[in-house]
């Protein structure tokens, strides 16, 4: 549904976009996990065709991100990170507003945006600027799905929400999934990358691999421990200057390890767990290139 | 689709807090306040005069000065360096010194001497006060030489009268009225569009337009026809007041006005358009804004005569279109010109209207 080919963009001297590549199937929730700076918004951009590659090429649904951009719009929703209804129109004004532009109507596509909309319709009056960030976001969400897209961009959507609603924005998101639209949603929160269908881990404008949540935790490159003792932060600076650890780091009230080869068990306290998406973040991110092969296997 | 984005524009304009409240309020003062205060005429000058004289002629000069509407006598000192300390000290403006022996003077060489100091931090302001100082001299010489020989009176000197044209009592509101009017519109056509697009930019909704089908003439369109509404109906309020409060109305049609008018609005808003593009926050294009407000403002001959500036700014006034369209205000409302009479004022604002129009379409990327 989605191809990006050997993407790049640079900003003045700084390479942004590293030669992107990957493809998502249509109704996929395509995740693309990275820290901030890491380039998911150009992305973005570059997918939604505000701006263009410097070289490569997107095409959605086949259709050629740089020329066959008017075609493009009517196709895709986006959600920037950023709230941008505007402010001063009320819930409804604002729903109506975008189905227009898209020559479209509410109510042909109300059962769309019914479950999210649902919770919003006691404030239809209210002016969009006075909701609470949950529900800002619904609204969003409601105006970005009302004119039918068939790909859905959502640039960090659950960033400043409440547990409750994140919970509530990924069931409908797989719920939109349900009816065939493709979704490619950002976010820094490594428990929302395993509900993506498949994430891709990004960082310094390079996606890094794309693969199931559970193929990445399973091709964790080491035996990883946790760690622990009174003083976490001794224990940590410990770790790192033993020579046998590769890296080492904070995880809740514990500190987990990875060893380079051979576990030193002479630490006290360690005991083996099982990597979580985090752990692979982490060592994907900082790591010494363990992982080289696993990042050949890019993409399908 | 035009329609409902012109529809938003109107909601939102109106569901401003400031929009449709300015829109009443900045022509009602500006007429009501502008004209009173941005007066070039010369009122009230304090006038001191140090009379070593005591007689009967300088009694009557000082009553004759005193009379006068434009001054106010601040003092009768007893010497010059007193007179200067109140000067010193703001008290006056000018000094008239009238010597001792300045009757006896009078009486038996015709001839007497005063002097006339003026201060003259604002030039003008003490030029003037000095040539009406001078008229009023010359008028009373001229009532002793007529008591003196009547018969010779009837030939001193040749009358002349003057007969001020299309402005009869030379009153200086009738010269500014017209001339606030196209700053009324410039601010509410050139600002507001402005602000309103890099608003946009500002909350991050002209990214949710872009991935729109709207194509950028509509959106702009759709953007600048509410506040061509708002310049109309500012002009039309102020034309009122200009009617109602001064009696002011154009001596040339109004259909003029309106078709100069519809040309200039097209034209800075083109600017304001142009401005947005160029800047990222509502700061950015206020700050711009007035950097050339204020040039084009006062160069434009609002205050000041184009015709006393240097020959250099004359030459960078060609560029100015508050000019053009300030003087063809004047013209229609005090000269009653017609259409073909304001020829070069109407091809050039259609050339800035074309040109800023043409540069902020340009500049407007919806695609990088």
């Amino acid at each position: 549904m989605v191809v990006a080919e050997h993407i790049n963009k640079w900003y003045r001297t700084t390479q942004v976009l590293n030669d992107v590549c990957f493809e998502t199937a249509k109704g996929e929730i395509f995740g693309l996990i990275g820290p901030d700076g890491a380039g998911k918004t150009t992305l973005f951009r570059v997918l939604t065709t505000l701006i263009k590659a410097d070289s490569g090429r997107a095409t959605i649904g086949g259709l050629d991100a740089e020329t066959d951009y008017r075609e493009i719009r009517t196709r895709i929703g986006y959600m920037p990170g950023r709230f941008s209804l505007y402010p001063d129109l009320t819930v409804r004004e604002n729903l109506e507003f975008f189905a227009t532009i898209f020559g479209a109507t509410v109510r042909e596509n109300y059962t769309l945006i019914e479950g999210i909309y649902r919770s919003l319709a006691p404030f239809e009056n209210r002016p969009a600027g006075k909701l609470s960030g949950g529900m800002k976001q619904k609204l969003a969400l409601s105006c970005v799905l009302i004119h039918k897209p068939s790909v859905l961009f959502l640039d960090e959507p659950a960033t400043g929400v409440d547990p409750v609603s994140r919970k509530e924005l990924w069931s409908m998101l797989r719920q939109l999934k349900e009816q065939g639209i493709t979704i490619i949603v950002s976010t820094p929160y490594m428990d929302e990358a395993l509900l993506c269908d498949r994430i891709a881990l990004m960082q310094h404008g390079k996606l890094l691999s794309a693969a199931t949540p559970a193929q990445v935790i399973a091709a964790y490159p080491r035996k990883l421990y946790a760690a622990e003792a009174p003083n976490n932060y001794r224990l940590l600076n410990e770790l790192r200057a033993n020579p046998q650890v590769a890296s080492a780091y904070a995880f809740g009230d514990c500190v987990h390890v990875a060893f380079i080869a051979q576990s030193d068990t002479s630490i006290p306290n360690l005991r083996e767990i099982p990597p979580g998406i985090e752990d692979c973040f982490i060592e994907l991110t900082t790591g010494k290139g363990a992982w080289n092969d696993h990042r050949k296997n890019d993409g399908k | 689709m035009l329609g409902y984005l012109i529809e938003k524009e109107f909601k939102l304009a109106f569901r401003d807090a400031i929009i449709p409240r300015i829109t009443l309020v900045m022509p009602l003062v500006i007429m009501l306040v502008m004209p009173l205060v941005a007066d070039m005429e010369m009122k009230s000058i304090n006038i001191c005069i140090a009379d070593s004289d005591r007689s009967g002629y300088s009694a009557r000069l000082t009553g004759k000065i005193a009379a006068s509407p434009r001054f106010v006598l601040a003092g009768l000192p007893a010497t010059y360096r007193e007179a200067m300390s109140s000067i010193e000290a703001g008290a006056a403006d000018m000094i008239l010194e009238i010597p001792f022996e300045f009757e006896r003077s009078l009486a038996s060489r015709h001839t007497a001497h005063v002097t006339i100091s003026a201060n003259s931090t604002d030039a003008v302001r003490g030029g003037m006060g000095s040539s009406y100082l001078t008229g009023i001299l010359n008028d009373f010489a001229r009532e002793l030489h007529e008591e003196r020989s009547p018969a010779v009176g009837m030939s001193a000197a040749p009358a002349v009268t003057v007969q001020n044209m299309f402005n009869l009592r030379l009153d200086y509101k009738t010269l500014m009225i017209p001339a606030l009017m196209v700053m009324l519109l410039t601010l509410m056509c050139g600002f507001l569009p402005a602000l309103s697009i890099v608003g946009e930019k500002e909350s991050g909704t002209i990214e949710q337009m872009n991935v729109t089908p709207v194509g950028k003439f509509t959106f702009i369109f759709a953007k600048l026809i509410p506040f061509w509404v708002i310049g109309f109906v500012t002009l039309f309020i102020a034309m009122t007041v200009a009617a109602l409060l001064y009696g002011l109305v154009p001596a040339g049609s109004l259909a003029v006005i309106c078709l100069l008018a519809a040309i200039y609005i097209l034209a800075m808003s083109g600017m304001g358009l142009m401005i947005s593009n160029y800047s990222n926050t509502m700061q950015q294009a206020m700050l711009i804004m007035f950097f050339f407000m204020m040039i084009m403002l006062m160069m434009s001959g609002l205050f000041t005569p184009v015709s006393s500036m240097p020959q250099w700014a004359q030459a960078v006034t060609v560029i100015d279109p508050l000019k053009y369209f300030i003087d063809a205000m004047r013209l229609v409302y005090l000269k009653g010109s017609s259409l073909s009479q304001l020829g070069r004022e109407t091809a050039a604002l259609l050339v800035f209207a074309a040109v800023f129009n043409g540069w902020a379409i340009w500049s407007y990327k919806k695609r990088k």
